[in-house]
């Protein structure tokens, strides 16, 4: 079937095969960043935004997002690059492969709620799996992003 | 202690790929190549069974199908799957697809497809009868069963460890200090206690997979997500019968390991259809085939006898330890020894006596390997648990308990090979955790009034650094025109940050930035020989090789220099990133000696070292945990979890923290959630990660990590390792905390809501 995705903000059209899954067909256009972690949407590895609100892309069919716009991390570096620097300081992407989708998801996070509490960036990013951090350095890194924020903001008042 | 002010060593510098980890760029196996054959292996239904006929003609007619390889097709010479130093202490006992097939999940057929749809459905029109036999599940009736997992002519061992295949032994070991029955019969108190530990699953995030093609010049080349690059080349040789030169293995970056990667899980399926078809695979393992298909943790059953007096005491300790490999023997008699090496040495203080055996056996059951700990995880478990025990029995705080019997700095540890305790801080981990966590307060039971109650509990920890007498670690260091250095290392940074710490000693020896430093690796074609990143060696061995390599390359910087300056080499020293002759004023840049170089000269700017150490330092800690249980439900929260680690010094303060809570939590998972049943047929149930539940964000409560130093004299500015020990501490500690909230003490995990529930308390 011809889908068409607002893909990174470039218009893609493709004809694919009706169970295509939406990271299979984002991965085939170039976005490598997202992952898949597991078959069972356990992981969110492959946390991708449609319409700006995040899905897990391994069990989305590509055709749910014919006609919307889907950004993978590939389309956000500039509002990425905000904070995980500070993710970086704590040396908690570790291994790296469940970063794309943690990243994604915290920008979902932040865009919803600017000033999340501990517990509700803990909660937001509950379905974001890491087998190598222990969370506590990412949650760390989260929060130092926020003080500087508050910092800045207070700098400029 | 007075310790030199270090420039990069010590700094929590931040890891060298993680900026391009956290933007999502593509750095992985299955994002660098492409246009590869898609490779899917049939597995067998049946935990062992004979195949008896293979139809592949109607997989072969599918659309996009490329071939399809059966036991016909794969040659009749054994090999190991074991990333080991040669020769290994795992059997030879595989082939690439055997009709003998011996676990549920083992390999029945290759096929290579154009794509996946076409491979998936070729999967489905294989026609194979089986005679299905009567498989071995129970690891306790292994030994000498009836039932031979590996009833094979051809099976094999290079060392000579008590394996006997027909008998299901992959391996036996023993060792003892003293006369551990006459201490015992003179003991005031003697615990004997049994535990059992299952095969937790690493569940890296990135499952196992591998890309293989024909190069330029028509050798193998594999780019797979391992952590042994040099042991993968041996193994796909020994396979796939062609010589090691004939092969280049390279590693990208890895989607994290934690051992599993030290086991060549896939690499032989896309190589051999590569050999076969000339062309480029790729196999990539679902997450199911990486649940029970993959090289988890050894199951074992532990009997500890701990015999102490009414002082508290601790003079004997006995550990008996039967493992269970599964249907292949890899890094089956290795890990066992563990058990007992790194927990009896804990209470050297103390110890009159101690004696430790262990059997390592065959079942149809997945295949084990390396899991972080490597056997000390199971072994502290029950002799923790136990210690804790006697300090129930006695009355005695555990960790007053500790300070009376616990390996102190300077001790020989008999249960440890006779290695001194060169650095050691253990009594100031505990007394540090206990400050931290506020022991005191936390201990007592605490009824919270709404069927909740909290309690608390400890456990320590040892590991080692390196394997002693076998690990090499080498790397080449070269100086690049700019007077910036190219680091070429053959160990493999899974996420560990090892390309940056050992890119931070570079910058300290050579009095540069860590910027400067640039690391390649891992690559056989490149590389020098390292046996590659496990247990907890790459810091402690390959960092001594970075050390070397950078007293050789000074030497020859100073040479090229002399032949610039006209003057004798020795007239020359290295200082502050330049070479300097003292006696005149003259110095030379770095970027002046790589120009001279490369005109006229005949000695290579670099340097390579190699290092092994005949000791292994073990580093130790320390951890407590809060709980909150619910009575009615059997829920345990973990609240709080306090440890404090001596790795001797970090160099990268950040990165060690890291380690330790990213151990913490899979220790925390270990202890109470993963679990791994199987169904009487041997299929084990948990199969994904909605089954195999991995600790979440709310899982973990909050965690704390604090550091003692201690100087290591034979390690790299006095480091030691963290990778492995971490693990270790949750399960005792939560577990003692579990029978203080409840009476009850839970010798198998993990301790879910329903066993708590279940349980009843003891006398």
């Amino acid at each position: 079937m011809e889908i068409k995705i607002k893909l990174n903000g470039t218009m893609v059209s493709d004809d694919v095969p009706a169970d295509t899954l939406l990271i299979d067909f984002v991965r085939a256009h170039g976005c490598l960043s997202v992952k898949r972690g597991c078959e069972t949407s356990s992981c969110g590895l492959c946390t991708v935004l449609m319409d700006d609100e995040p899905v897990l892309s391994c069990s989305t069919l590509a055709a749910r997002a014919n006609g919307r716009s889907v950004h993978t991390l590939e389309g956000l570096q500039e509002e990425a690059s905000e904070f995980v620097g500070f993710i970086a300081d704590q040396g908690a992407e570790q291994c790296g492969f469940c970063n794309p989708g943690f990243v994604m998801n915290t920008i979902a996070l932040l865009r919803e709620n600017p000033d999340p509490s501990d517990g509700e960036i803990l909660a937001y990013l509950s379905g974001n799996l890491c087998r190598c951090s222990g969370y506590e350095g990412q949650l760390r890194g989260i929060r130092a992003f926020l003080n500087s924020r508050h910092e800045e903001g207070a700098n400029h008042e | 202690m007075n310790r030199p002010e270090y420039q990069s060593v010590g700094k929590s510098v931040r890891k060298k790929d993680a900026m391009q980890q956290l933007l999502g760029k593509p750095l992985y196996t299955e994002d660098i190549v492409r246009d590869a054959l898609v490779v899917k292996l049939l597995r067998s239904p049946h935990a062992n069974a004979i195949v008896e006929t293979i139809d592949t003609s109607k997989a072969k007619k599918v659309a996009g199908v490329v071939d399809v390889f059966t036991w016909e097709d794969v040659p009749n010479e054994r090999f190991s799957n074991a990333g080991q130093t040669y020769p290994e202490t795992s059997p030879y006992d595989r082939l690439i697809i055997d009709r003998h097939v011996r676990f549920v999940g083992d390999v029945v057929a290759i096929v290579a497809a154009e794509n996946e749809a076409a491979a998936n459905k070729a999967l489905e029109r294989i026609k194979v009868t089986y005679d299905v036999l009567e498989p071995v599940l129970d690891f306790r009736t292994a030994k000498d069963n009836p039932v031979l997992v590996h009833p094979e002519d051809n099976w094999r061992m290079l060392c000579d460890l008590g394996g006997d295949n027909t008998r299901n032994l992959v391996g036996t070991t023993a060792d003892e200090g003293g006369d551990i029955e006459a201490v015992l019969a003179d003991c005031d108190v003697v615990l004997e206690r049994t535990y059992h530990t299952k095969a937790y699953n690493q569940a890296m995030m990135e499952t196992f997979r591998t890309y293989t093609e024909l190069d330029r010049y028509g050798r193998l080349h594999v780019i797979s997500s391992t952590q042994v690059v040099f042991h993968v080349r041996r193994i796909l040789s020994n396979a796939l019968g062609i010589p090691k030169g004939r092969i280049r293995v390279e590693k990208p970056r890895i989607g994290g390991g934690f051992g599993a990667k030290q086991t060549a899980v896939c690499e032989v399926y896309p190589a051999f259809v590569t050999m076969k078809t000339g062309r480029a695979a790729m196999c990539v393992y679902t997450r199911e085939e990486s649940q029970t298909c993959g090289s988890p943790r050894h199951e074992m059953e532990i009997t500890v006898r701990l015999g102490a007096n009414n002082d508290g005491r601790i003079r004997a300790l006995g550990v008996t330890t039967l493992s269970n490999s599964g249907a292949y023997g890899e890094h089956g008699w290795a890990t066992v020894g563990l058990t007992g090496h790194k927990s009896i040495p804990l209470y050297t203080g103390s110890l009159e006596a101690f004696k430790f055996t262990a059997n390592v056996v065959y079942t149809n059951m997945q295949p084990s390997g390396a899991y972080r700990g490597f056997g000390a995880t199971q072994g502290q478990f029950a002799v923790e648990t136990t210690v804790n025990e006697l300090a129930e029995k006695l009355g005695r705080d555990p960790v007053e308990l500790r300070e009376q019997n616990m390996v102190r700095e300077g001790m020989e540890m008999p249960a440890y090979f006779g290695e001194i305790a060169n650095a050691c801080a253990l009594d100031r981990c505990l007394k540090h955790c206990a400050d931290m966590f506020d022991w005191k307060a936390k201990y007592p039971v605490r009824d919270m009034g709404n069927g909740k109650v909290r309690a608390a509990g400890v456990g320590m920890s040892m590991q080692g650094s390196g394997i002693s007498g076998i690990d090499v670690g080498s790397v080449t260091i070269k100086l690049n025109d700019d007077g910036t250095y190219m680091l070429i290392i053959g160990a493999a940074d899974m996420g560990t940050g090892c390309d940056t710490i050992l890119a931070q000693m570079v910058a300290e020896h050579m009095d540069c930035s860590v910027d400067d430093v640039s690391v390649f690796g891992a690559d056989t074609d490149a590389s020098p020989y390292d046996s590659g990143s496990y247990a907890s060696s790459t810091t402690y061995v390959t960092g001594m090789a970075v050390q070397k390599a950078c007293t050789q390359l000074k030497e020859r910087l100073c040479a090229i220099a002399a032949e610039a300056l006209e003057c004798d080499a020795n007239e020359l020293s290295f200082e502050d990133g330049r070479v300097v002759r003292e006696a005149t004023g003259e110095e030379m840049s770095l970027v002046d000696v790589a120009t001279k170089s490369q005109v006229s000269n005949c000695l290579a700017p670099e340097a390579t070292a190699m290092h092994s150490s005949p000791v292994s330092p073990p580093p130790f800690m320390v951890g407590m945990a809060e709980i909150e249980l619910d009575r009615e439900t059997g829920v345990v929260e973990v609240l709080n979890y306090a440890s404090v680690v001596d790795c001797g010094i970090p160099i990268n303060p950040a990165l060690a923290r890291i380690q330790a809570e990213g151990g913490i939590v899979q220790g925390i998972g270990h202890t109470l959630m993963e679990d791994v049943t199987r169904t009487p047929k041997g299929r084990i149930r948990e199969s994904n990660l909605f089954t195999y539940r991995l600790p979440t964000r709310l899982d973990t409560g909050h965690i704390h990590v604090e550091f003692e130093n201690s100087y290591e004299p034979t390690g790299p500015f006095g480091a030691k390792s963290i990778g492995e020990i971490v693990i270790n501490t949750p399960a005792p500690a939560i577990t003692q905390a579990i029978y203080r909230a409840t009476g009850v003490w839970h010798r198998e995990l993990p301790i879910l809501p329903e066993h708590i529930v279940l349980a009843k308390p003891e006398e």
